[in-house]
């Protein structure tokens, strides 16, 4: 096959195994599920994966750890959030805040 | 904007809105750096299709860009969409009970996005826990795709979504959708010790590493029976 023959197949495998990999949680027994170890184990996973990928995404670039715009951007966030200002305002003030830094900086 | 467009949603439709277009701006990075790595356009597309996981995608052109072979893009981007798996454990019990198309579509809608919209409703709101899940996934799954054909077509005329902020906003919004959850002092315990433990890792591991390590903590955690009801993150 020649290597564009081959891409398409490395395409198909990643997608087919993406997918394997996301339909496994949703086919988790009930049962084991309802065990309240593992209900609690799940409720903190979820919160341990969105937040560490929260950190990895305001503070790293590629493997490294950076401190840039971002930080003052999610630090705004913070505040408003503490003060209950509706979601769609923190996203679009962060925004708002890193761009305006970046064109100053 | 939020009140022009948004308004008459409720919070779970308007998070879900507002998360797909910060992502879906993002397609436009992804549909260049696939060209720029070397596939076509129709590979950059089935891609999108049918990883339909934004740090797999990234993962596995990043690969193919650095001159290494197809087994190891499909490897590291499998890699990199092992916490997908955690995130249907996760809300199984918000869908259940789904029949087979659906959980076979639920599954594909099944990203870091979708699963933060959905659990940052209140755990009693079963309607907007799905609400939030499926308007995200949706959402996101139809701009991902359609702006990923803009990014492999034209994306680098258009330039880095970071020049408007959309990385920062990104964070952000991650930040918002799991704020809600962080009302006990355990949940407040994983989210800090995740995230120092992922930054701490990032500099020495492979990238994927970092966020999933975060397990080993809700582990911990939730290995022992909880003195209220009230601190777990439900």
């Amino acid at each position: 096959m020649t290597s564009y023959m081959w891409m398409w197949v490395a395409i198909v495998g990643a997608g087919l195994l993406a997918w394997a990999t996301k339909y496994a949680g949703h086919v988790v027994p009930e049962r084991f599920l309802e065990n309240p170890r593992v209900h609690r184990i799940a409720a903190y996973v979820t919160v341990a994966l969105l937040f560490a990928l929260f950190a990895v995404q305001a503070f790293t670039t590629d493997g490294a750890i950076v401190f840039d715009a971002r930080v003052v951007a999610v630090a705004v966030a913070a505040v408003l959030l503490w003060r209950r200002a509706p979601f769609i305002v923190v996203v679009v003030v962060a925004a708002a805040v890193a761009a305006v830094l970046r064109l100053i900086f | 904007m939020g009140r022009l467009s948004l308004r008459g949603l409720d919070p779970a439709r308007q998070q879900a809105v507002s998360v797909s277009v910060a992502t879906g701006a993002y397609a436009i990075s992804f549909g260049a750096l696939s060209v720029a790595a070397g596939l076509d356009v129709w590979q950059t597309m089935a891609l999108s299709l049918l990883v339909f996981s934004g740090g797999s995608q990234f993962a596995f052109v990043g690969v193919i860009a650095a001159g290494g072979g197809a087994a190891a893009a499909v490897a590291t981007s499998t890699f990199l969409g092992l916490r997908n798996g955690f995130y249907g454990v996760g809300l199984a019990p918000v869908l259940r009970p789904m029949s087979g198309w659906r959980r076979v579509w639920a599954a594909h809608m099944t990203i870091d996005e979708s699963t933060a919209v959905s659990l940052a409703q209140p755990a009693d709101d079963v309607e907007a826990r799905r609400a939030g899940f499926w308007w995200t996934g949706v959402g996101v799954f139809i701009l991902w795709n359609a702006i990923t054909v803009v990014g492999a077509l034209v994306g680098e005329r258009i330039g880095d979504p970071a020049d408007w902020g959309l990385d920062a906003a990104a964070a952000a919004a991650f930040l918002g959708l799991v704020w809600p959850r962080l009302a006990s002092r355990p949940a407040q315990a994983v989210a800090g010790a995740s995230a120092v433990l992922a930054l701490l890792l990032t500099p020495v591991t492979p990238a994927g590493v970092p966020i999933l390590a975060a397990a080993l903590i809700a582990i911990v955690v939730g290995w022992r029976a909880p003195t209220s009801k009230d601190e777990v993150p439900e």
